[in-house]
């Protein structure tokens, strides 16, 4: 068994995410909304600017606690808000930031809670991952 | 928003076939690094048929009840004004390259907030067995008139 703590940070990362990251989760995922490509239809609705799909973003942050985990268990639970959109520049793109720290510890796992930052603003609320680990 | 969805079941979708080179698309737009998303081998070691998918992968099927929500003649839901509010995966075991996968939509809230509509819709997704695999719960938001 891993030994926790809460408050424990057990991953971090950061994404460069360009608008090449944006067509390619679009592919990936099936979710060709225009506004996560397209500027003019981006303004069209009152966007800022092209928004990364918050699936893309949901996804992203949790793979510092997959690589952390490894084999060594599973993700029981993932879940997250969209508070608030990440505008991806067209030449600088944009960066997330993702740290994962222990929520809460209990008999087969651990609440580890994200906060997912771009800029000095975070851009997901609540977005706690479960995970069952294998006992020793 | 047609408040009569509240309670609304739908007709299971079409079984979805993982296949392996998707959940490895999937998992290079995601950023995953994992081996276990990527390399046969390594999913094997583990204990794994073949590739694990991330845990966001489960959208991907879940998408298809959403298209059914948005469809549904009397429901209402204008897709150009909807933004995703919250999402959910919960999981009895993850997702792998293999699976058929089958997901059962629910409508099990639909409320008001001022000029604006919240819809929960939950999809539970079993495999060739029907035995449950995954549920993805989405809130959706409708936007009302500015």
């Amino acid at each position: 068994m891993i030994e926790l703590a809460v408050g424990d940070v057990v991953a971090e990362n950061s994404y460069h995410l360009t608008r090449d990251s944006l067509v390619r989760y679009a592919g990936a995922s099936g979710d060709f909304n225009a506004i996560h490509y397209r500027d003019d239809i981006a303004g069209e609705v009152g966007l800022d600017g092209v928004l990364a799909h918050g699936m893309l973003t949901m996804g992203l942050a949790v793979q510092p606690v997959v690589d952390w985990l490894g084999a060594r268990g599973t993700v029981r639970d993932y879940q997250v808000k969209f508070t608030r959109p990440v505008v991806v520049d067209p030449v600088h793109g944009a960066d997330l930031a993702v740290v994962a720290k222990v929520g809460a510890v209990d008999a087969d796992g651990a609440r580890i809670d994200l906060t997912v930052s771009f800029g000095d603003l975070t851009v997901l609320g609540k977005a706690q991952v479960r995970v069952a680990l294998a006992s020793a | 928003m047609n408040p009569e969805l509240q309670g609304r079941a739908f007709p299971p979708t079409e079984p979805y076939l993982v296949g392996r080179e998707k959940v490895r698309e999937f998992s290079r737009a995601v950023f995953a690094t994992s081996p276990l998303n990527l390399d046969v081998e390594a999913a094997r070691a583990a204990g794994y048929e073949d590739v694990v998918a991330p845990p966001t992968f489960a959208v991907v099927v879940q998408e298809k009840t959403l298209a059914q929500l948005l469809a549904e003649p009397d429901g209402g839901i204008d897709f150009t004004r909807v933004v995703h509010g919250s999402q959910q995966f919960t999981y009895t075991r993850p997702i792998i390259a293999g699976d058929e996968l089958t997901a059962t939509l629910s409508v099990t809230g639909v409320k008001t907030l001022g000029g604006h509509a919240m819809v929960t819709a939950e999809s539970s997704i079993v495999d060739a067995s029907g035995d449950h695999v995954v549920t993805a719960i989405s809130t959706l938001v409708v936007r009302g008139d500015e």
